[in-house]
């Protein structure tokens, strides 16, 4: 039974991964992209990977989906037709696809229990972990105990990604005034009073289940990286529904950006303060007299960062990329040009002359009509 | 034989798909979708290797001996979230570059390059 769910997951799969290959209109595709994720969230609980299949759920169905519409909506829904050498692209594909499938004949089958993977540190983990860490959750004890270094360089790249979203798409603060004097236009936000109502009463509990998964990862599916991602989904589903403006002056961004680096700073400082009593870095068996007590404090605080950092890190990449929106919005609509680089300038300008001798070659046609008409 | 191997086969199939529209396709923000394809499929080998049959999630708990290897989830649970952030920063490098050049397209990127290096 296992086996038929996941053949037909897995050619879902296939099917909406070729399905995305051939749509052109780029919101399609962003939407397949959202299925596509779902899809694999469900697959990877038949795996039993539930900590897994709950991130990708939050991520990959929620978050990058959300992003890409942001995105889409700057530069534009539907594909160029023409495509670069389909052939010679399909025979590099075909040979690299031979290869690896030639790669996996003398793999261990699927779910096979003798499998090299099961042999070196799994073991260790499953029977021992209860008695070293005392978690429940094996994931979580690993994560944030056995590779608590690892887990804290992946916490730097989130962060350094979120600084480099920030210098690409902020927006010098002066600019800020210009809605001051600018009558409000008709957003979405204020038309659905509907969603506006069941969404104002949701978000309190969206908030709670984040806290819950934040605080409840050691004995069940959860951690940081959930938790913060959820987190920032609810604050962005205020964003999307009161508007930029108004969720701006309840979550201030210099205040995530501040959230952001004390949450990696956290996770650091809890290895150097295991440092100062005497134990390695990241070793929490000497932050308390008990070692399993310590263990449970340095996760506890651990945690605790990861969530800070993942909920800011996502809550200040999607600010900046609807700010960056409205901003563009705006200067079109007001056709003043100053926020947005001399080069569109200039491409605005070629569509204006391309205008004009549209507007040259009309009256053309239209004096050969009247040409014709006289003859 | 042939269901012992068909996950591998199909992650497989995923990833020259996800390949294939990153070499094939000139729209920037398709090629971002590519890769996003390219990684989920690196994610479902991972956690394929890592199964178990008959195994349960790795969660301890009263009466369960077998469990499927924690490893390679820890491993694909912070690369989902590493790969948002770093898709983030690639979305946003288009559009700057759809700013900049007004097109997301790569042959017409390509173009305009070219003529400002004419020029100079």
């Amino acid at each position: 039974m296992e086996t038929l769910v996941d053949v037909v997951l897995l050619s879902f799969l296939v099917v909406i991964a070729i399905a995305i290959v051939r749509t052109k209109d780029l919101l399609a595709v962003v939407m397949l992209t959202g299925i596509y994720g779902l899809l694999s969230a469900s697959f990877f609980v038949v795996l039993d990977a539930v900590d897994v299949a709950f991130t990708e759920a939050s991520v990959g169905a929620g978050i990058s989906g959300l992003l890409m519409l942001a995105a889409i909506s700057m530069t534009g829904r539907t594909e160029s037709p023409k495509r670069h050498k389909p052939l010679l692209a399909l025979f590099v594909v075909l040979i690299t696809g031979g290869m690896l499938i030639y790669g996996t004949m003398d793999m261990p089958y699927f779910g096979s229990f003798d499998a090299p993977i099961h042999q070196h540190v799994a073991p260790r983990y499953i029977n021992d972990s209860m008695q070293e860490v005392g978690v429940p959750n094996i994931v979580t004890s690993v994560l944030a105990s056995y590779r608590a270094f690892d887990t804290l360089g992946e916490v730097a790249v989130i962060f350094t990604a979120g600084i480099g979203v920030l210098s690409l798409l902020a927006l010098p603060q002066r600019r800020k005034s210009y809605r001051l004097d600018e009558p409000k236009k008709e957003q979405m936000y204020q038309q659905h009073i509907v969603l506006r109502v069941i969404s104002k009463a949701l978000i309190p509990f969206i908030l709670l289940f984040a806290l819950y998964v934040q605080f409840h990862g050691d004995f069940g599916p959860g951690g940081g990286f959930q938790a913060g991602v959820i987190f920032a989904a609810a604050i962005i589903l205020y964003a999307m529904l009161f508007g930029l403006d108004n969720a701006k002056r309840v979550f201030s961004l210099s205040l995530f950006q501040l959230l952001a680096a004390i949450g990696l700073l956290l996770y650091a400082s809890v290895g150097v303060v295991s440092l100062f009593n005497g134990g390695n870095f990241l070793d929490y068996n000497v932050l308390a007299d008990d070692p399993i007590a310590g263990q449970h404090l340095g996760i506890l605080l651990i945690e605790l960062g990861v969530g800070c950092t993942v909920a800011s890190v996502m809550i200040i990449i999607f600010f900046n990329f609807a700010g960056r929106r409205e901003a563009q919005q705006h200067s079109t609509k007001q056709n003043c040009h100053e926020l947005i680089s001399p080069e569109l300038n200039r491409n605005v300008l070629n569509s204006t002359e391309l205008n004009s001798t549209e507007l040259n070659s009309a009256e053309l046609s239209i004096t050969v009509l009247n040409n014709g008409e006289v003859k | 034989m042939i269901l012992g191997l068909y996950n591998y086969w199909i992650v497989v199939l995923l990833m020259m798909i996800g390949f294939y529209i990153v070499i094939a396709h000139g729209n920037l923000i398709k090629k971002l979708v590519g890769l996003t394809i390219f990684q989920t499929s690196v994610f479902i080998f991972y956690i394929s290797m890592g199964n178990v049959d008959s195994g349960s999630a790795p969660i301890l708990a009263e009466g369960v001996s077998r469990y499927s290897n924690p490893l390679p989830h820890v491993l694909i649970l912070t690369a989902i979230v590493v790969g948002i952030a770093t898709t983030a920063l690639g979305l946003a490098l288009v559009v700057r570059i759809k700013e900049s050049y007004g097109s997301i397209e790569e042959d017409e990127i390509q173009i305009q390059d070219q003529l400002t290096e004419d020029k100079t």
